[in-house]
């Protein structure tokens, strides 16, 4: 017992201030990236071509955000058109708005007046992993430690959709998880929403092309809120999560 | 002898491999698994893969020709080494797993992949619920434009008391999705039947037919939790097709980060099984200090799974002197707090109740089904790959110690995650401190006359075989690639420890209270997607 009291001593009081201007992603971090519509159509070229999740539309000059793996290969060679912050706040309610020709802009979230109105307050969220490599749950999975304690902002995880307000999605919906992923959304009663995590769930990711795949929740679900990223950072998720219920 | 004596990480001819008539090579590897084990086994069709797709001038001759026959790869290890064998099968073949029960589920992802029937497996039945590459009658006698998963006969015990639960595809936890079939009397669990698929999303099929550019990225989404293992086992079998060896200082790089993968899991895996049993003190901070080593991913390639850190031929990112220094801060600190919340939780006799004598594997049954990694060594098995076959085997002698327990029980694995986490900690400090962590330049090639070697640029070395193995978090993970005539891959078979693994938690929880059922399933802590590929 004594031990367990002076561990709970030491360990301390570990969890962060959000939102906060101090939360600082290490300089490797690949967040928020910027294109520069004056780069030349060589350098465009050359992301296009290298770009392992074909992210990117020469002709358009845009990159699909919803499609990026932010592996940050197009950060290996010399080029002018693509750079990325370490800024984590990314999130979008249309899933064009992904589409970026020079950055991507935050949604105006007041006027999800009737989220914020019914879900505001408390929220219970079901989350339904259908194909992804994992670690987009397991990113999901640590807003419930310590350091992001989510259930502060009164959202919260649960086990049955029948006591979820929502569902939150990862992986690029195999065919063989679609049954059970429309049966979990046809349990969770209305009104409800629906969150796709990841670039898998948001685009089917690199396994968009398989037909084993779905390829995106948005093909068979309304999609209310799209987070970017393979995996998103936990910041990123906990920042759309806080704008889009409060 | 029949065999081919091979290595880890280097290339042999195809035609090297002994080719054997089927009663034969039956004989050899079932003599050969009295005492050994299965790395891999599987099959490649004689005409190709590719099958209906492009470039194959002599693709529709060979497709008739040869429609109806397969070569079977088996590779084998015991302690005296890594051993090779083939075979030649038409549209079904004896089935080895009536002899040798470790071949169940391989022969089963055989039959599945390509409509192979292996005439008297004792249980046949699918693995990950797709339609079979060849377009041969599908084994199972399933309808694949249906929704497939969970409909499947599921063993079922008579009797009057016998009820059934049914779990999942869909968990009540933040977890993947896999199917858990209980038959049980009252709380006890007589018999547990697992069914994957849901993961299925088409990998191996997409290995052979994708860009050269897409291949780092889609191994590392074989399993989220394997990033570095999937990517060393990758960049090796790589390298090797191109003779490429990889200094000293890139096999340090890339066991560090390995080693920091194992921590960062392990401790999940200890957290979640303090979860379990409702001990809050080491859930909580074992959930915060996984996160810490997580971070120190973002540190070094700024992704918290190591995504894009290691690759063949070299390192995107370089550890600066600097990075070195503070890595080596973040490791002292978490040392002190990765012993006192984890010797909190395993001093403590109410765990200690839940976790000794229960899902209880022991050292007879772990060798039957060739149970592998840390679960593996709790029941009592000497094998840690980077202590026998590691192309790193050097650099681990030096600091990593081979953990095993013999009681095979929730707690002995419990106590092989932890000191094998203490183990991993001293092992990185000791590289970060004395090691040579120094990669000159982004794609290093100091012992390749200077060229730089891009992935989208090279040739591999053609009908070749090749074979790299890794001891991830969970145990031995495997690779296979074959390259045709031409140097193109024609086969890429991966193994996941949990292809080994899964096996034994169905046979963990017999006779335990279904309370117990998620104790026992996290001190396994398998992977779903890795095993469905
Ligand atoms: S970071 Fe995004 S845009 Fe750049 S190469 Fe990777 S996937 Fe393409
Ligand atoms: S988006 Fe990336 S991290 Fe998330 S499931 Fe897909 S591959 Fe994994």
């Amino acid at each position: 017992m004594n031990n367990i009291l002076s561990n709970r001593i030491r360990q301390g009081y570990r969890t962060v201030e959000f939102p906060s201007d101090n939360i600082q992603l290490p300089e490797a971090y690949r967040g928020r990236p910027i294109l520069n519509p004056n780069a030349s159509d060589e350098d465009v070229q050359k992301v296009a071509s290298l770009c392992p999740a074909d992210a990117i539309n020469p002709d358009e000059r845009t990159l699909d955000m919803g499609k990026c793996l932010f592996c940050g290969k197009c950060q290996s060679i010399k080029q002018n058109f693509i750079r990325f912050t370490r800024d984590y706040r990314m999130f979008v309610l249309k899933r064009e708005d992904l589409i970026i020709k020079d950055t991507l802009k935050e949604p105006d979230t007041s006027s999800l007046k009737t989220i914020k109105k019914l879900f505001g307050k408390s929220v219970y969220m079901r989350e339904v992993c259908a194909g992804g490599c994992n670690a987009c749950d397991a990113d999901i999975n640590v807003l419930n430690t310590p350091v992001y304690d989510l259930s502060r902002f009164g959202i919260k995880f649960v086990a049955s959709p029948r006591h979820a307000d929502g569902l939150v999605v990862t992986g690029p919906i195999t065919k063989n998880m679609e049954l059970a992923l429309m049966k979990t959304y046809d349990a969770t009663p209305s009104p409800k929403f629906v969150v796709a995590v990841g670039t898998c769930a948001i685009s089917g990711g690199i396994f968009r092309e398989n037909e084993e795949v779905v390829g995106g929740v948005d093909k068979i679900l309304p999609v209310d809120l799209y987070i970017p990223g393979c995996p998103p950072h936990p910041f990123t998720n906990l920042y759309a999560f806080v704008k889009f219920f409060k | 002898m029949g065999l081919l004596k091979i290595e880890n990480g280097v290339a042999v001819n195809i035609e090297d491999i002994p080719l054997l008539t089927f009663d034969e090579f039956k004989d050899k590897i079932l003599k050969f698994t009295k005492t050994g084990y299965v790395v891999q086994h599987f099959a490649v069709p004689c005409y190709g893969i590719k099958g209906d797709t492009t470039n194959n001038k002599n693709n529709n001759e060979n497709n008739n020709k040869n429609k109806t026959s397969y070569k079977i790869y088996t590779v084998l290890r015991n302690d005296g080494g890594l051993y090779v064998i083939s075979t030649i099968v038409g549209n079904s073949y004896e089935s080895l797993s009536q002899y040798d029960i470790k071949f169940h589920m391989f022969e089963r992802e055989i039959a599945e992949q390509f409509g192979i029937v292996p005439k008297n497996h004792p249980w046949l039945k699918p693995v990950r619920y797709h339609k079979n590459y060849t377009g041969n009658p599908d084994v199972f006698g399933n309808d694949y434009t249906m929704p497939i998963p969970g409909n499947y006969p599921f063993y079922e015990v008579e009797g009057e008391e016998i009820h059934q639960v049914a779990v999942g595809p869909v968990h009540a936890g933040i977890i993947e999705p896999g199917h858990f079939r209980f038959n049980c009397i009252g709380e006890t669990i007589l018999n547990l039947e697992i069914q994957h698929g849901y993961q299925h999303r088409g990998i191996e099929k997409q290995l052979i037919t994708c860009k050269k550019k897409i291949l780092p990225p889609l191994i590392e989404s074989v399993a989220g939790d394997t990033v570095i293992g999937n990517s060393i086992c990758f960049s090796e079998a790589i390298e090797g097709l191109c003779d490429y060896v990889a200094n000293e200082p890139l096999l340090n790089y890339r066991r560090l980060l390995l080693e920091i993968e194992r921590i960062a899991n392990h401790i999940g895996t200890l957290g979640g099984l303090a979860g379990d049993v409702g001990y809050l003190p080491t859930a909580s901070y074992y959930g915060r200090i996984r996160g810490d080593f997580l971070n120190m991913f973002v540190f070094i390639c700024g992704n918290r799974f190591g995504r894009s850190s290691v690759q063949p031929f070299g390192v995107p990112f370089k550890l600066s002197d600097s990075h070195i220094v503070e890595l080596i801060r973040r490791f002292e600190k978490l040392k002190k707090e990765v012993i006192d919340v984890g010797n909190l939780m395993l001093d403590n006799p109410e765990v200690l109740g839940r976790f000794d004598y229960t899902g209880m594997v022991d050292t007879e049954t772990a060798k039957l089904i060739g149970l592998v990694g840390p679960a593996g060594r709790a029941s009592g098995i000497e094998y840690d790959v980077r202590k026998s076959f590691s192309k790193a085997k050097n650099i681990y002698d030096r600091g990593i110690e081979l953990v095993v327990r013999k009681d095979g029980a929730v707690s002995s694995r419990a106590k092989t995650y932890f000191y094998e986490t203490l183990d991993s900690i001293e092992f990185c400090m000791g590289l970060l401190k004395v090691s040579d962590l120094k990669i000159n330049s982004n794609n290093n090639s100091s012992n390749n006359n200077g060229n730089s070697k891009k992935l989208e640029e090279i040739t591999l070395k053609p009908n070749s075989f090749i074979i790299t193995m890794e001891e991830a978090w969970r145990g031995e993970l495997s690779h296979c690639i074959i390259t045709d005539e031409n140097g193109n891959i024609i086969r890429y078979k991966i193994k996941d420890p949990s292809f080994h693994n899964w096996t034994a938690l169905e046979l963990a929880v017999r006779n335990e209270g279904i309370y117990d059922f998620p104790l026992c399933n996290k001190s396994f802590n398998l992977s779903y997607c890795g095993f469905d590929l």
